[in-house]
Order: C-alpha cells, then sequence, then structure tokens
C-alpha cells in the first residue's frame, strides 16, 4: 500500500496519544458553513495549485526555459534565409512563436490532472458536494498563470532581438490575451486526454502528434503562398493558422473582426466539445 | 440521532451490483448499518470492500441495485448524500505536495470555510491530530501514520454523519495502529457512524460492533463478533498435560465427554478440542466435567484453556464453505 513505503521515524509521532474526547469535539456541527460559490471553489482550486508552484518552482522552467529555447533556435535557424536578417525575421515571428510555445506547454495541465487522478486525491474532491469542474476549472487557472509567465518571457525576449510591434505596448498586451484565452480553451483537450488515459506518459505521448502538424502546419514560420496546394488547404482551416494571423495584428495595432471572430468561435467550439467531454468523465470516474 | 428506531439507518442497500468486464466486483450485496456505530467490512483483497464502499460515497456507479444513505439514494440524490458523508481511500487522499495545514485549509475553504475560519478548523484539527508540529511540512515527507491521522483528519473537517474507512491501518506500525483505533473511538462516540473496511479481523473485532463477511462481492455472514464465532461453533479447548504419556488416555477420555474428535498437536504434551456447534451451549459445563474426570484418572493437567475461536478461524471456515458450495 501506499502508505506502508519507508515511514521515517518521527517523534511527533511517537508522542502522540489521540484524545478520543477532543477529535469527538471537532464533529460539533456549530459553525458548518454554506456550500461555496462555483467561484469560490474555482479560487480554492486556482489557489492549490499556486501553491504546488511555490512548493515545486521547479516546474516552472519548462514554461520559461523552452519557450527562450525555441524562440533563439528559429529566430537563428530561419533569420537569414527567410527574411535576409534575424532582427527583420523576429518582426514576422514573434507572435507565431508565441503562440507555438503557449500551446506546446498547455500540454502539462493534461499531466497534471492525470497525476491527480492516480494519486486518489480526486477522490476526495468528489465526494465534496460542490460544482463539479470546479477542480478541473480551478487547476486550469493555475496553469494560465504559466501561460501568461511564457508569453512575458517571449515578448521580453523578442523585444531584446529588436523585436518592435507597432501596436505598442496595448497592441501587444492585447495579442497576448487572445493567445492565453485561446490556450485556455485548448488545455481542454488535454485535460480530457488526462482523464481519459492511464498515465502521464501517454498524455504525452499523444500531445506529439496533435501539437507538432496543429502548430507547425501553419503560417507561423513561412508565408502559406510558397506550400503544394493540399498543404495550403489544410493550413487555411487549421485554427493556429487564424490565432497566429490575429495575434500578429493585434500586436501590429491593426486587427480585423473576421480573424477574431475565427479565433473565439474556435474557443467556445473547444470549450462546449472539450469540456462537456472532460466534465463526463471527471463524473464518470 | 435522537430516534435511532425511527431515522433511516445510515447503509441499506438491496442487490447491490458492480461489473468491470467480466468480473462481477460486487454481486448483490445487502448491507444495512444502523446509525451510530462502528461497523466492518471483513473480506479479504479483491473481495469487493473498496468497490462497495466507492459506490456508497458517491465515487461509482452502480450497475444495478440500490443504495441508501440515511434514506437518500447514491445516484439520485448524490448531492445530498455528498453533504453527510466523508471517505479515507485506501491511497491516501490528501496532496503529498502540500503542507499539512494547507491541506486542511484547502477543504475548509472547499467546504464553505472563508480563509480565517479555515485557518482556525485547519489548527483545531491539526492539534487534536498531534500534527501542530508537523503543520509546515509536506504531507510526503510524513510518517505513515501521521499520513493516514492528516487524511483522517481531512476526512471529519466536514463533520460528516457517516465516516467510510477504506482499511485505515493497513501498512501501520501497531503504535499507528493504535492511535488510529482510538481515533476512530472518538469519532463513533460523538454519533458519526464509522463504516470500516478491513482485511484484520482483529481490528474488526476490537472496533465494529456488527460485522458483514464480505467474499467474491456478497455477504456471507453478518452479526455481532460474538454471534460470528458462535456461529461456527462455541470454541476450542487447549490441554497441556504434565507426562505426555497419558495423552492417549487422556484423549480418549475428552473424545468421549466433549463429543468432538482431540486432537494431538505437534508439542507431545498438547491436546486440542473444537467444539463444534451442536456442543455449543454446554461447552464450559462439559470441559469442567472433563476436567474432574481427568483428575479422577491420576492425570495431571499443566494448563486448561477454552476460548472462543479468533475470527481468523471463522473467517476461514466461512470462506471454505463458500467455496465448496460453488464449485467453479
Amino acid at each position: 500500500m501506499s502508505t506502508a513505503t519507508t515511514p521515517p521515524e518521527d517523534d511527533t509521532a511517537a508522542d502522540y496519544t489521540p484524545v478520543p474526547d477532543r477529535v469527538g469535539a471537532l464533529l460539533n456541527r456549530r459553525d458548518a458553513p454554506n456550500r461555496p460559490s462555483a467561484l469560490a471553489a474555482s479560487l480554492a482550486f486556482c489557489w492549490r495549485a499556486l501553491l504546488k508552484i511555490k512548493h515545486v518552482p521547479e516546474q516552472m522552467i519548462d514554461v520559461t526555459v523552452f519557450p527562450i529555447i525555441i524562440t533563439l533556435m528559429f529566430t537563428f535557424l530561419f533569420g537569414g534565409a527567410l527574411a535576409g536578417s534575424t532582427r527583420e525575421y523576429v518582426q514576422f515571428l514573434l507572435p507565431g512563436i508565441m503562440v507555438i510555445s503557449v500551446l506546446m506547454i498547455t500540454m502539462y495541465t493534461g499531466m497534471g490532472i492525470n497525476t491527480d487522478v492516480e494519486k486518489g486525491i480526486f477522490d476526495r474532491f468528489r465526494t465534496l458536494p460542490i460544482w463539479r469542474p470546479a477542480a478541473l476549472v480551478g487547476a486550469l487557472l493555475g496553469d494560465v498563470l504559466r501561460y501568461v509567465l511564457a508569453a512575458t518571457v517571449i515578448v521580453l525576449l523578442g523585444l531584446v532581438l529588436g523585436y518592435r510591434p507597432s501596436g505598442g505596448a496595448t497592441g501587444m498586451i492585447a495579442a497576448m490575451v487572445l493567445v492565453i484565452v485561446f490556450a485556455f480553451a485548448f488545455s481542454w483537450i488535454w485535460i480530457m486526454f488526462g482523464l481519459l488515459l492511464r498515465s502521464e506518459k501517454s498524455v504525452m505521448a499523444v500531445s506529439m502528434p496533435v501539437l507538432f502538424p496543429l502548430t507547425f502546419l501553419s503560417n507561423v514560420f513561412v508565408d502559406p503562398s510558397t506550400m503544394p496546394g493540399w498543404l495550403q488547404a489544410f493550413v487555411k482551416v487549421n485554427p493556429i493558422t487564424h490565432l497566429v494571423t490575429a495575434t500578429r495584428q493585434l500586436a501590429a495595432g491593426t486587427w480585423d473582426t473576421g480573424e477574431l471572430a475565427w479565433v473565439l468561435v474556435s474557443c467556445a467550439v473547444l470549450i462546449v466539445v472539450f469540456g462537456t467531454i472532460s466534465i463526463r468523465l471527471y463524473n464518470r470516474k | 440521532m435522537a430516534h435511532p428506531s425511527t431515522a433511516p439507518p445510515a447503509v441499506e442497500t438491496s442487490g447491490l451490483v458492480k461489473v468491470f468486464g467480466k468480473t462481477r466486483a460486487v454481486d448483490g450485496l445487502d448491507l444495512r448499518v444502523p446509525a451510530g456505530t462502528v461497523y466492518g467490512l471483513l473480506g479479504p483483497n479483491g473481495a469487493g470492500k473498496t468497490t462497495a464502499v466507492r459506490m456508497l460515497a458517491t465515487l461509482t456507479r452502480p450497475d444495478g441495485g440500490e443504495a441508501q444513505i440515511f434514506g437518500h439514494d447514491v445516484v439520485r440524490d448524490a448531492d445530498q448524500v455528498r453533504s453527510r458523508v466523508s471517505l479515507t481511500g485506501q491511497y491516501a487522499s490528501v496532496d503529498d505536495d502540500l503542507t499539512g495545514t494547507e491541506n486542511l485549509v484547502l477543504l475548509a475553504r472547499l467546504l464553505g470555510y472563508r480563509t480565517p475560519a479555515a485557518r482556525e478548523r485547519a489548527a483545531e484539527l491539526l492539534d487534536a491530530f498531534g500534527l501542530t508540529e508537523a503543520r509546515s511540512r509536506l504531507v510526503k515527507k510524513y510518517s505513515g501514520g501521521m499520513r493516514r491521522r492528516i487524511d483522517i483528519a481531512a476526512s471529519i473537517l466536514n463533520t460528516p454523519d457517516l465516516l467510510f474507512l477504506d482499511e485505515p491501518t493497513t501498512g501501520l506500525d501497531p503504535r499507528s495502529r493504535n492511535q488510529v483505533w482510538d481515533i476512530v473511538r472518538g469519532v463513533v462516540q460523538h454519533g458519526t457512524t464509522v463504516l470500516l473496511t478491513t482485511q484484520y479481523l482483529d481490528e474488526a473485532d476490537r472496533l465494529a460492533s456488527r460485522i458483514a463477511v464480505i467474499d467474491t462481492g456478497k455477504v456471507i455472514a453478518e452479526g455481532t463478533p460474538a454471534e460470528l464465532k458462535s456461529s461456527i461453533g462455541a470454541g476450542t479447548v487447549h490441554l497441556r498435560l504434565r507426562d505426555p504419556h497419558q495423552r492417549a488416555e487422556a484423549g480418549a477420555l475428552l473424545t468421549s465427554i466433549m463429543g468432538a474428535e482431540a486432537q494431538s498437536d505437534s508439542d507431545p504434551h498438547a491436546l486440542t478440542v473444537r467444539v463444534g456447534a451442536a456442543g455449543n451451549d454446554a461447552a464450559a459445563d462439559k470441559a469442567s466435567r472433563a476436567l474432574a474426570d481427568l483428575a479422577r484418572a491420576g492425570i495431571t493437567v499443566d494448563n486448561f484453556s477454552l476460548g472462543q475461536p479468533s475470527l481468523d478461524e471463522v473467517f476461514l471456515a466461512l470462506t471454505d464453505k463458500t467455496k465448496e458450495a460453488s464449485p467453479a
């Protein structure tokens, strides 16, 4: 059993003699509160996610180092060939690389959910009379903080590399908000897989064949007009392409309602489809 | 529980079924747990205890039959059931990566306490469970016994009317086991019903006022510990003779008086008689007559005991019976 493994010697355990009366006294229903609202319950779970970051700060490495690596890698790898100079290329690449990096780390949300399910902690949450999706929504709200951090790291690095968005600070912040909203919606795919699959490793294994084609077969790195027709057809309907276009436009201060609507509708569809499936799975587990 | 006679029982199930693939993990379970008691579900690994508890705690949906908790159906009135029960699972259901305080504050907040009240409640619980010193340590650094305690503390935070304890002492050292037993006594003293699953017969014997013995997803016997023991016989007589050469003679004498075969133990001085269910009432009487006769025959007895069968013996006898009844 899990509790049987290596119980360390402990003084407090030896000294303790339970007093049945005191334990019984805790069961007095004197100030039993009302059940919390959906928001309060979600925020409590969000607090849990933040505490975990506080206790294991190393987990923030993947949201800071990974975005830095891919931004540098692609800027210097393709910059000279595709745009003549890295400084030129980073103007084109940065919004897209922000989209890719943030979406790549959404996968960790699913891995986190999977770990919780495997450990049995969700059993406790599921016997509480609270708004059912709160545990999932709260965990995701905690992860949103990671997405914000990753997006910020990339923008700062971009500024260092010479990226100058013409939309100014307002445009750039609007672009970051859009990416994070989309990432929130997109994460429900991983929450579903986290609940559906048996181990963290399987979540990771499923994520690669989904994430790579979706993110790379888009307009992030190059203009799709040089691609073969069948590929252009895919790139055109890929929601990531629309997200990248809308993000570029916002950062440049020239957005177009059509693209924004496309992105927001995709968000709604992702949440409705994968959110519903996830909550079903969560209730059925 | 002011009117235990009129109030609905804490747990009532009829024909409860859960199927996993081809295995009928729970196969027509009928239980009735009176409120305000400790009720033991006793059975070997894989008997269906955990699955049964998970259905009663609204974690798993039954495939057949009915289950009510204080009169509320576990499927239709799941939320009402949830507001009255708490579960301490077989696998620690606290968060390893949080401290003791954080775990309890989180749960208190989820039960609707505002943060200051949640902190106060957490401190009270940590204190009563002897975890004040360890409150700021991550739970993954706790010993097995401390983990169990924080787990139970988390389970009574919502002042449940019914507490499920799924194998609460599996893997604990004797001292921690005793601590958990004392906690359970405290919980039930206050009127909370405890449904305890265990594979340890002495645990059920010590804590539970009634026990259901479960095997292959069904109840195969039910009653008080004493009833279960007497159902397979009044007990066992152990004798130790001073002179091993008199064993044959003593054995014949015992067999005729007790009405049951005297068995020779590996110790050449010892004799054992298992008194069957038929000789139930008069076992003590017969044993004292046998002792007098042995003395008259000049056989010196150094040591004598008449005891009820242990629950282990009950358990083995009962599970053997089911195996014979259903040839696979």
